[in-house]
């Protein structure tokens, strides 16, 4: 059957599958958001470790994720990984730059002789959390604002801006988009201490972590308002039947109408995270992290979606609308899709055992002794 | 297709070098010790003894420590495709893309989801679920190795796809072909067990300074058993798939074997190099010794590398000028014919955009003629072709001798292992300290023959390294070299220390 599926319906599955990876993702930061609570929540040692314990079960599920996206988009749109990172060269190096020293961070922490001391790697833990996802909040921004470069007739990138990148950190509307991930990690990162951590005995610091969910969300509104409202006034890139790249008045504001399905997801997804904070906060409840978590995953794919569909340029160029990216002119062949949706077929069996292992490991919750054990990090 | 900044070609080279090497500092003791540590746990369930669980524990501590900086040196390398090389991704990711992304899908998340059991479900999950987990990333572990080196095997030796001159790309057609390439299939061989002998030496260096110092002994000297057979298993295999390799190299990069070989007269009946200095200057056609002094074995390149004693093997004189007697084409030859594929293909282009068809399926039929040379276009001297001949005969034949020495290393160790008389032999010990490091030096050298002996080219025949780089200034390369320089050397420091502080703590306490 896959066999048998014509190139458009293959970049479109390509495109859902990769918004699918994306989102988990976002989901999944909720380890770089319990990062950044570490200081404020954790008052002790013993509150430190038991969250830097319950999260280092699960950064490198979130790292792999991240790892996948990169490589399903290369495997898929090519030219979108060539000109992205060939192009916002500092923006993606700084983003990495956060992921490396994350990956040491948990397993060096609490050895002895570890060369930095402890405060080093929480802070390496926390310019993860902080810097390495408002970047990448910067970067899917650009998706709507556009980025500076050109493509020559044989695609090679040219990127315009002397900042290589970084200047997508200076759009109000992606620097919003990027604290909104940051602050909706921290909501995500709360909820999922709260339901992996047996807080007997740590009566204020379970209060802390819920008021902090709370908290959490409260400082992200303005910035979710903000990117909202603009995306539903900003004008967008569009393409007509020959491909041809113009600016439409309305373009998401029109993607959402056009689609609203995805309208759908957005809003349910909204609805879900703040019912994940109700639990959470409000109603004494440890499973918040699950409607949090899907809502997240359900505003992930309603902003991939608003991009990529409805005939709009998910890589739009600003200074050469001809060159904009689209998910049907930056995608592999017809070939390689088909063998890649063969192969994406065993994603289900890996969604399946890693749900099975989550289901092992956290059948029980975190209590101090498991801390203060020789396995601890 | 005129981006020739040498600059940034030298930095980006430089960097992936810097990133790959430090990234494989780590990669082969994952790749050995993960599957360690799974025989001493699974010897541990078998037999329900406390000595192989306190002994797996101790190597899984030590298999942690690695593994995290294997995990973020190895980060980079997936994007700095992209970052440095974008060109090259463009052009190839229709082919290079799928491994990665296969490689996402069907390995790491493995590695990454049962390696959180194996380190915090010790009292969560029961024992055999645990071994399992332990399996799984060992397993997964490998599995990532295959298909980044079913990419890296393409490079090598591109097959089942076709330049598509519309997209001035090439396009993958045969999924099949590029899975069980031949060189793939050789380099996931060779480069598993290479590493499983690496694995097994770092055992031996550890437990061989336990023995030195009177600790831990009956650890040390279980530990050795197991990995002494492993080790040796695993020279045997290396042996194998490093004869296949190079027998794989005759035919699809005769260039590289004959680099590594000092080879520059080919000739019938060849000589085996097995010791050899080159002399300091040596022009490709000037006819003289390249040897100051050599110890040969007569015949058997020629046998090792056709599988026949008394077959020609090229050298670098007959591959860059080319010999008629023995119908090789030069790389000269090769030029003239790349630049008119080079001319056609732009001559196409532009017709195509005039909207001249008649001209467009001209110039393509034109340059259908000489496709397959278009690489060799972008060359301007055919000397361009030659690799560094010094690097890679040199860092050859220092793989091949450590590999050698390692097979009697093993045999050695496993046999005074048996007869429980390790202790006796102070100076061996003393080898077996140093053992771990010379297996990472011959690691390392295979690598830079596999890299440095298909110089200049990024894909073998088809794209030259220079074509392929970000066309960004060398600036940015530069500087970001040198912060990984320096981040990824503070990170070593760490580790070494960590890894020295948990190995002095030693068993009892982890």
């Amino acid at each position: 059957m896959i066999g048998n599926l014509d190139y458009a319906t293959l970049q479109q599955i390509w495109w859902i599958l990769a918004s699918v990876v994306g989102s988990l993702f976002l989901f999944l930061t909720f380890v770089q958001g319990g990062q950044t609570l570490l200081w404020q929540v954790g008052k002790t040692d013993v509150e430190k470790s038991l969250i830097i314990n319950v999260l280092g079960t699960k950064w490198e599920l979130t790292f792999t994720t991240l790892v996948l996206f990169g490589g399903a988009l290369f495997a898929a749109f090519p030219k979108f990984y060539a000109t992205s990172f060939g192009g916002a060269y500092w923006v993606w190096i700084l983003i990495l730059f956060t992921f490396i020293v994350q990956a040491v961070s948990y397993e060096y922490r609490k050895k002895p002789n570890n060369l930095l001391g402890a405060s080093v790697y929480e802070l390496f833990l926390f310019i993860n959390g902080s810097v390495g996802i408002l970047l990448i909040g910067a970067a899917v921004g650009t998706f709507f604002t556009g980025s500076n470069f050109t493509l020559n007739d044989y695609n090679q990138v040219k990127w315009t801006h002397p900042l290589m990148g970084l200047e997508a950190a200076f759009s109000l509307f992606n620097l919003s988009l990027g604290l909104f991930l940051v602050f909706n990690a921290r909501v995500l990162g709360a909820m999922y201490l709260v339901n992996t951590i047996d807080f007997k005995g740590f009566t204020d610091f379970e209060a802390r972590v819920r008021r902090s969910c709370l908290m959490n969300l409260i400082c992200a509104l303005p910035f979710l308002l903000y990117v909202l409202v603009s995306l539903l006034l900003m004008d967008g890139f569009g393409f007509d039947r020959n491909g041809v790249v113009s600016m439409a008045a309305h373009k998401y504001l029109g993607n959402l109408l056009a689609m609203p399905q995805v309208l759908g997801l957005l809003l349910a997804g909204l609805v879900l995270v703040v019912w994940g904070v109700i639990l959470t906060s409000l109603k004494g409840s440890d499973r918040g992290i699950w409607f949090g978590g899907l809502g997240t995953v359900l505003v992930g794919l309603a902003v991939f979606f608003t991009a990529g569909f409805n005939n709009t340029a998910f890589y739009p160029s600003k200074v050469d609308l001809q060159s904009s990216l689209t998910i049907y002119n930056a995608s592999s062949t017809h070939y390689t899709l088909t063998v890649m949706t063969y192969v994406a077929l065993v994603i289900p069996l890996v969604l399946a055992y890693i749900a099975w292992v989550w289901r092992q490991m956290n059948a029980r919750k975190l209590t101090e002794e498991d801390v203060t054990g020789d396995k601890a990090y | 297709m005129n981006q020739i900044d040498l600059g940034m070609v030298d930095w980006a080279r430089a960097q992936f070098a810097l990133t790959a090497m430090y990234h494989w500092i780590f990669v082969p003791l994952t790749l050995g010790l993960s599957f360690l540590c799974a025989f001493y746990e699974s010897l541990y369930v078998r037999t329900g003894k406390e000595a192989w669980k306190k002994i797996a524990k101790f190597w899984m501590t030590l298999f942690g420590i690695n593994f995290a900086i294997g995990v973020a040196t190895g980060i980079i390398l997936e994007f700095e495709f992209g970052t440095n090389w974008s060109n090259y991704s463009w052009m190839v990711g229709d082919i290079f893309g799928a491994p990665l992304a296969v490689e996402g899908i069907v390995a790491f998340f493995l590695e990454a989801t049962f390696f959180a059991v194996m380190f915090f479900g010790w009292n969560r999950v029961s024992k055999g679920f645990h071994l399992f987990s332990t399996w799984m990333v060992a397993i997964g572990s490998n599995l990532s190795a295959l298909w980044i080196l079913v990419a890296n095997g393409w490079m090598q030796h591109p097959v089942g796809m076709i330049f598509n001159p519309d997209t001035a790309r090439f396009e993958m057609q045969n999924f099949w072909e590029v899975l069980f390439s031949p060189v793939a299939i050789a380099k996931f061989t060779h480069t598993t067990s290479s590493s499983f002998i690496v694995g097994s030496l770092f055992v031996i260096t550890v437990a061989s300074w336990y023995l030195l110092k009177g600790r831990n002994t009956e650890m040390a000297k279980k530990s050795i058993l197991v990995a002494a057979v492993f080790g040796l298993l695993s020279t045997a295999y290396a042996g194998l798939t490093g004869d296949e390799s190079a027998y794989v190299n005759a035919s699809t990069q005769p260039m590289k074997l004959a680099a590594y070989e000092g080879l520059y007269n080919g000739k019938a009946k060849a000589d085996l190099v097995a010791i050899g200095i080159l002399k300091g200057q040596k022009a490709p056609d000037d006819d003289t010794d390249p040897f100051l002094f050599d110890i040969k074995i007569p015949g058997l390149l020629s046998l090792l590398a056709n599988r026949d004693a008394g077959s020609f093997v090229p050298g670098i004189k007959d591959l860059v000028y080319g010999n008629a007697q023995e119908k090789i084409v030069g790389v000269k030859a090769k030029m003239e014919r790349g630049r008119m594929a080079v001319a056609d293909l732009a001559a196409y282009k532009n017709a195509r955009k005039s909207g001249d068809k008649a001209g467009s399926a001209m110039a393509l039929q034109k340059f259908g003629v000489n496709q397959d040379y278009l690489g060799y276009g972008y060359f301007s001297q055919p000397e361009e072709s030659i690799p560094p001949v010094k690097l890679t005969f040199y860092s050859f034949h220092l793989m091949v001798t450590l590999g050698c020495l390692f097979t009697l290393f093993f045999v050695v160790f496993l046999y005074l292992a048996y007869k429980n008389s390790l202790e006796r032999h102070r100076g061996l010990l003393r080898l077996g300290v140093v053992s771990f490091f010379l297996g990472l030096l011959a690691s390392q050298a295979g690598w830079v023959v596999a890299e440095a002996g298909r110089q200049p080219w990024v894909i073998q025949n088809y794209l030259p390294v220079h074509i392929g780089t970000s066309n960004i200034a060398a600036g940015n390369v530069q500087a970001t070299f040198f912060m990984f320089l320096g981040l990824f050397t503070l990170l070593l420091l760490a580790e070494v220390k960590i890894m020295l502080k948990q190995i002095n703590i030693g068993p009892e306490e982890v």
